[in-house]
């Protein structure tokens, strides 16, 4: 069976650990792995491996467009910006990882099959990935919610530079994302970055003001959700069970990373590149193995 | 003699001593009644800044925009200071209102070891020719080297001081002495130094960080704060007085706002009790302390048990969640024996 071609933009860590999570997948292969930094050990390390790599960026991707199904976008917001003309004329879907409100809002678990429909879909924020789909199913239950309030903690060590330089449009991606997927008016969100050794795993409660709930379907729709996200994202795991304290529901759950490429404590990255992954598989099961 | 700056943040972190609920009243009277005395800015809002009204760290009663215009009003000859931690409020949703309400001086704060996280904030700030002080908090996790780096960091993006902040209110006066005397000889900023009284020590830590080189003195009136309280303003302007060092405060109408203004809003028995002193024993931010009893109050368990496991952690600020986890473990623990 052919192979979904995947085009890789940007050839950082994350860009890399998509790279490691494609070579474990049977339905895509990476085509063009292009960055632009010269020096990166990345590129020398999957180069060393028979990958095509390229320094000239989106360039490359025009020059091997017809070896590319899926273009991921990996490099940074502005970056993102810069580019995006490029890639609509290019025509292949895209899976956008960096913060920009560019592209269809997705989480794989809520809105996914509808999501390959689009041209370009946009991953939220790691928060989002964690947070989303437990605030989503609590609302399935039709209980009425006024209030939904997200904390996510990060180890330092996971924190690069651009996720430092950024945590307002974290917080604001986030908050935003939630509000459109509950249709929750208030919605607010927070992040902390923990500096401890080892690395702490990341971890995000989720705070619910609820006036009228029921207790007992609350907590069998979180179970299922949780085992649902679990598929695609394997660290995925609730560690504090849904609780009351007057009117308001907790939920904290924790997410270690696959260790692909990434270390394990990095559950951060690794949830918003298994939501890449599962996105790039669901286009070719549902649009390319059809269109063949 | 050099000249302390003295950082009023009794309508700051005293809003922790009452669960977030200060009234536009309190508010209003204290502003009015302590403008002038001599304090180099009054902060005011929520006791984690501006963006931290939240489930995790408490919902403000008021909102935290009226709280500056209420304060703007009544402050003619003191500045209004705003307050910000990192990765809680936004430039957009917070910073901007702020200024708009007329907040002149900003804290921006972050964990000590995470100083790069507050760059477009201070740079920001900066840009709108706005004064900024940086903030340190739980620097007792840090080397005085790494502090320094951090430090020296806040400086980079422009800001005027830094203000270390020891919110667990675990110092010693040697470990004061030693940091603060070791950034004082590396920075060209001014220094800062807030203190808890978990050990009863608030003052006596200020006062040492004076000597050794800080020059902004944060704290509050009467000790109003979270935790076991704050540095009390008003005794250390006097132990200032007493040794001839002018910080230019009116000790007199300090006193006295203490006692008619700001006694009555603290409805404590004694801030250094049982459970502050464990919090600070184990390092633990003073923030959490209504949680954490509220927590062991709903799980049947020991406040004093969640702090010391909470201390081995080492939870930073802003962490409250995990206070949860632990209060379900501890109890779990419990059941099985």
């Amino acid at each position: 069976m052919i192979r979904a071609k995947i085009g890789i933009l940007g050839t950082g860590n994350i860009g890399t650990d998509l790279l490691m999570k494609i070579l474990n997948t049977k339905s895509l292969e990476c085509t063009i792995f292009a960055g632009h930094n010269p020096d990166s050990a990345n590129i020398k390390m999957v180069s060393d491996m028979g990958i095509c790599t390229s320094v000239d960026g989106i360039e490359a991707l025009v020059k091997y467009q017809n070896s590319i199904d899926i273009i991921i976008d990996a490099t940074s917001a502005k970056a993102h910006l810069h580019h995006n003309k490029m890639l609509e004329s290019l025509g292949k879907y895209v899976i956008n990882l960096t913060p920009t409100e560019t592209g269809k809002k997705c989480v794989p678990y809520i809105n996914g099959d509808e999501c390959v429909r689009c041209r370009e879909v946009n991953m939220i924020t790691c928060g989002g990935q964690a947070t989303i789909p437990l605030a989503y199913a609590v609302l399935q239950t039709g209980c009425n919610v006024s209030y939904i309030e997200t904390v996510s903690t990060i180890s330092a060590k996971s924190a690069g530079k651009a996720t430092r330089e950024n945590i307002d449009e974290f917080i604001e991606t986030t908050s935003g994302a939630m509000k459109m997927f509950t249709g929750v008016d208030k919605t607010k969100s927070i992040m902390i970055i923990n500096p401890n050794e080892p690395p702490v795993n990341m971890r995000n409660t989720i705070y619910f003001q609820i006036d009228q709930g029921d207790f007992r379907e609350i907590c069998e729709i979180v179970g299922r959700t949780e085992l649902q996200v679990k598929k695609y994202v394997p660290g995925y795991k609730i560690i504090v069970e849904p609780s009351f304290i007057d009117n308001i529901l907790a939920i904290t759950v924790e997410v270690s990373g696959n260790g692909d490429f990434l270390p394990e404590y990095a559950g951060n990255l690794d949830i918003i590149t298994c939501a890449a992954i599962e996105m790039a598989e669901k286009y070719y099961n549902n649009v390319l193995i059809k269109e063949r | 003699m050099r000249q302390p700056l003295i950082f009023d943040s009794t309508l700051r972190d005293g809003s922790h001593a009452v669960k977030q609920n200060l009234t536009e009243k309190q508010i209003r009277e204290y502003c009015k009644a302590i403008d002038g005395c001599g304090n180099y800015v009054c902060i005011v809002g929520h006791g984690n800044g501006l963006g931290a009204s939240s489930i995790q760290m408490g919902l403000s009663g008021l909102d935290e925009i009226d709280m500056l215009k209420i304060a703007r009003e009544e402050l003619k000859k003191t500045s209004l200071g705003a307050f910000i931690t990192v990765g809680f409020g936004t430039i957009k949703n917070q910073i901007i209102p702020a200024i708009e309400a007329g907040a002149t001086i900003f804290c921006v704060a972050c964990h000590c070891t995470e100083a790069d996280t507050t760059k477009p904030h201070i740079s920001y700030l900066v840009s709108k020719g706005i004064e900024v002080y940086g903030v340190l908090m739980m620097y007792h996790m840090a080397s005085k080297e790494r502090l320094l780096d951090e430090a020296k960091k806040i400086e980079s993006y422009g800001a005027k001081g830094v203000i270390l902040m020891d919110s667990a209110g675990t110092s010693t006066l040697e470990k004061v002495k030693d940091v603060v005397g070791y950034l004082s000889s590396e920075l060209n900023i001014t220094i800062g130094f807030h203190s808890h009284n978990n050990f009863g020590m608030a003052v006596a830590l200020s006062y040492v960080a004076y000597q050794s080189g800080a020059d902004i003195m944060d704290g509050t009136l009467r000790g109003f704060g979270s935790g076991a309280g704050n540095c009390q303003l008003e005794a250390l302007v006097a132990l200032f007085e007493k040794e001839g060092i002018k910080s230019g405060v009116n000790l007199k109408k300090m006193l006295e706002v203490s006692e008619k203004i700001v006694q009555p809003m603290w409805e404590y028995k004694t801030p250094v009790n049982d459970i502050s002193i464990v919090s600070g024993y184990a390092g633990v931010v003073s923030t959490v302390k209504h949680k954490v009893l509220k927590i062991a109050q709903e799980y049947h368990v020991s406040g004093s048990d969640i702090f010391l496991e909470l201390g081995k952690r080492n939870v930073i600020a802003g962490e409250d969640d995990v206070i949860l986890e632990v209060a379900e473990k501890l109890k779990s623990k419990m059941l099985s024996h």
